[in-house]
């Protein structure tokens, strides 16, 4: 017969297997057992990369710390006159010192909120375009993989005024009945400007790329609220679009501190090797010359130079943090 | 208030580059929803339902025809002054945003005169969450609560600025099964409250047969069918509402009409009374599961008489009021359809039998033409 008979009885309570009830205590022993066995191969296997991390990262940066603390330390010898916060008081005291980290800072505090809002509005004006959009957004993304010491020096003739001739941006300058002004060995508000500007420059297309990939990913649907709730298009940027996107900003914000407090390359770029007598040198550049420079050869001054650095870094980013953290949308 | 359609019609370039032909998404819209009830549209996945909500809130303008709330022509009026209050299938909160500021939204857009003082606002949202019943979930974050009370906030803050109408795009469908009773029967509670008109989209039609007033029913932008619920499901306009409509669906057989006879196959299963002068032709036949009275015994003929319908046992499921009998059939539309037919559990069957046999309630029996599709009986 072909027919079968299905779910006949509907109430019958389900057949619990009877094996397993009684295994339970067993099996949960066992697995404990297994977990630490578990963890021990897991520390096993992590061994190779923390030998490896160990050696070339944190010994390094003992090191550093130990050598800010040794009066005239010598790499070659390995001697130093003795211990205490000499090199620190030294460092402290060097005006060309005093003079990168008032660069540094002016760099910082300049580059890094315009340059993020410069790639906010590039890229709400990259979300909003409809044709073209991937051909833009190429373009904004070129100067991120060309060599940025080259167009440093494209910079540099550009801005630069010689007996010859005044580059560029001064017969610019020259429509509008201004300059000329040497930008490279002028004032110091002159060359300030343009390795700011050449700053934000170099780190625009970074930005740009993260803030519109951020764009894209907020939910078509949330718009779609609050057009149907009657949200103005500037309510909708400042109650929608900002906070949806403010982890990336936030991401942008503490990534381009940490850059631009590290900056040496770019001031290179443009001013030469030369910083100090350009008076455009940064910290990090400082710590470059007190080891290689010139007037080279004073690890010591170089690590506690270091050291400053690594606080101040350190003490913005805690910062960035919490207001982060404060205003997190999670 | 009431919403009327004028031969609204939403074409759409071909998401796919490479077909040069539209996509017709709302076809000839004519209807009119009546003030202060609860419509289902109804259709299959794809069928235009998102894009008439879209044409209604003004999301999305139409290719052709007008829309009027009551004798207003708002087809040119954009979204945000048309004052209708929308429900998203993901709910569209604003993560960011607890649920008080989450509902006090819409207010907080409001200009000029309309301008409401803080508290007023407060309380109108407190008012809002009241309908709703999640007075006491007004701080939390959206995150932190389940899909069912994220979709109560959704309607909450649809409903704080009294809108005219109340869209909801299938706004049960990311729920679970418990919980799409319970909401549903909730949405009805607050549309019986508030008595604003409200369009309610869905794909399930148990859903929309449950809650609604009246339903749409519609397929590739078309309106097929529009009547309230059990209209709709005793006198369904064509097959595809036939059979769109019902769990267990309809069973569906092709068959003639044939001098004043309806027949499967060779055997009459309806007569003169039924057919009365309807022109022989090819149809299909449609019976509601409901509509099969079992005939008990073996080979159906307790009393020497087989019934009009037999079919070849499958099995039979008990399901304690109601048993399903699961049979084939060699007339079926398409070969190897499992039928099924719910008769009540104090029947006896024998499960050994090789046939079933059953008289029909025609009634639950329907007629298309094989041509037209549409009903003949
Ligand atoms: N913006 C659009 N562009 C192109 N085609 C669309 C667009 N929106 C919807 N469609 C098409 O219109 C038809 C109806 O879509 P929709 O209204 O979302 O259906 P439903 O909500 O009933 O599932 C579908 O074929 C869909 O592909
Ligand atoms: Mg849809």
């Amino acid at each position: 017969m072909s027919a079968n008979v299905e779910k006949q009885e509907p109430n019958r309570s389900p057949v619990i297997p009877s094996g397993k009830p009684s295994s339970g205590a067993p099996t949960y022993r066992k697995s404990s057992a297994l977990t630490k066995l578990k963890s021990l191969k897991a520390w096993l296997y992590l061994l190779p990369a923390l030998v490896f991390l160990g050696i070339f990262m944190v010994y390094p940066l003992i090191d550093v710390l130990v050598y800010s603390f040794e009066e005239g330390y010598n790499s070659a010898s390995q001697t130093s006159f003795g211990t205490g916060w000499f090199n620190y008081a030294y460092v402290l005291h060097d005006p060309y010192f005093l003079q990168a980290v008032k660069n540094t800072f002016i760099i910082v505090i300049i580059t890094v909120p315009l340059s993020t809002l410069l790639a906010l509005l590039i890229s709400l004006g990259l979300n909003s375009i409809k044709k073209l959009k991937e051909v833009f957004q190429t373009i904004f993304f070129l100067p991120y993989v060309t060599n940025t010491l080259a167009v440093g020096l494209v910079f540099m003739i550009m801005f630069k005024k010689t007996p010859y001739t005044d580059g560029l941006i001064n017969m610019i300058l020259s429509i509008f009945k201004a300059g000329p002004i040497d930008f490279i060995d002028g004032p110091y508000w002159a060359k300030m400007f343009v390795m700011c500007f050449y700053t934000i420059w170099v780190v625009l297309p970074f930005k740009v790329l993260i803030l519109t990939s951020a764009l894209a990913s907020v939910d078509e649907v949330y718009y779609k609220a609050a057009r149907i709730d009657g949200t103005s298009r500037f309510r909708q940027f400042t109650h929608i679009t900002l906070p949806m996107i403010s982890p990336m900003i936030f991401y942008l914000v503490i990534t381009g501190f940490i850059g631009a407090f590290k900056a040496y390359s770019d001031e290179v770029a443009i001013f030469g090797t030369n910083l100090n007598s350009a008076g455009m040198n940064t910290i990090v550049g400082y710590v470059y010359d007190m080891l290689y420079g010139d007037s080279g050869g004073y690890p010591s001054y170089a690590a506690a130079a270091a050291l400053i650095l690594f606080a101040i870094v350190f003490t913005i980013t805690v910062i960035n943090l919490l207001l982060s953290k404060k205003t997190s949308i999670r | 208030m009431k919403i009327r359609f004028e031969g609204l019609t939403k074409r759409f370039p071909n998401r796919n580059k490479k077909i040069k032909a539209e996509v017709v998404a709302v076809d000839h819209f004519t209807f009119e929803i009546p003030d202060g009830k609860l419509v289902g549209l109804l259709g299959p996945s794809g069928c235009g339902k998102s894009t008439a909500l879209n044409l209604i809130c003004g999301l999305e303008t139409p290719t052709e025809g007008r829309i009027f709330f009551d004798e207003d022509d708002v087809t040119d009026i954009p979204a945000e002054s048309r004052g209708v209050g929308m429900v998203f299938q993901s709910y569209a909160l604003y993560p960011h945003l607890n649920v008080r500021k989450n509902i006090m939204f819409p207010l907080q857009n409001l200009k000029g005169e309309q301008k409401l003082t803080k508290e007023q606002m407060e309380s109108k949202a407190m008012e809002a969450a009241r309908i709703v019943q999640i007075e006491e979930l007004m701080d939390r974050k959206p995150n932190e609560m389940s899909g069912g009370q994220q979709q109560r906030v959704a309607i909450a803050r649809a409903l704080v600025k009294m809108p005219r109408v109340l869209l909801l795009d299938e706004p049960l469908s990311n729920l679970d099964a418990r919980l799409r009773i319970q909401t549903r029967e909730e949405i009805k509670r607050i549309q019986n409250e508030t008595k604003i008109t409200t369009v309610f989209v869905t794909h399930d039609q148990e859903e929309a047969m449950s809650i609604s007033d009246l339903i749409v029913v519609m397929k590739d932008g078309a309106i097929h069918q529009i009547g309230k619920p059990q209209e709709v499901y005793d006198q369904p306009a064509n097959l595809f509402v036939a059979k769109f409509l019902g769990t267990p669906p309809i069973n569906v057989f092709t068959g003639r009409i044939e001098g004043g006879k309806l027949l499967i196959g060779d055997e009459e299963i309806l007569g003169k009374d039924y057919v009365k002068d309807t022109p022989d032709q090819e149809v299909y036949i449609g019976i509601r599961p409901e509509g099969f009275v079992l005939r008990e015994g073996k080979d159906g003929a307790l009393d020497g008489k087989a019934g009009v319908f037999s079919g070849k046992l499958l099995a039979i499921e008990v399901m304690g009021r109601d048993t399903s009998v699961v049979f084939s059939h060699g007339s079926s539309e398409i070969e190897g359809t499992r039928h099924r037919a719910i008769v009540s559990s104090d029947n006896r069957i024998d499960p050994d039998s090789e046939k079933v046999f059953f008289d029909l309630n025609p009634k639950k029996v329907f007629v298309f033409s094989k041509e037209s599709q549409e009903r003949l009986l």
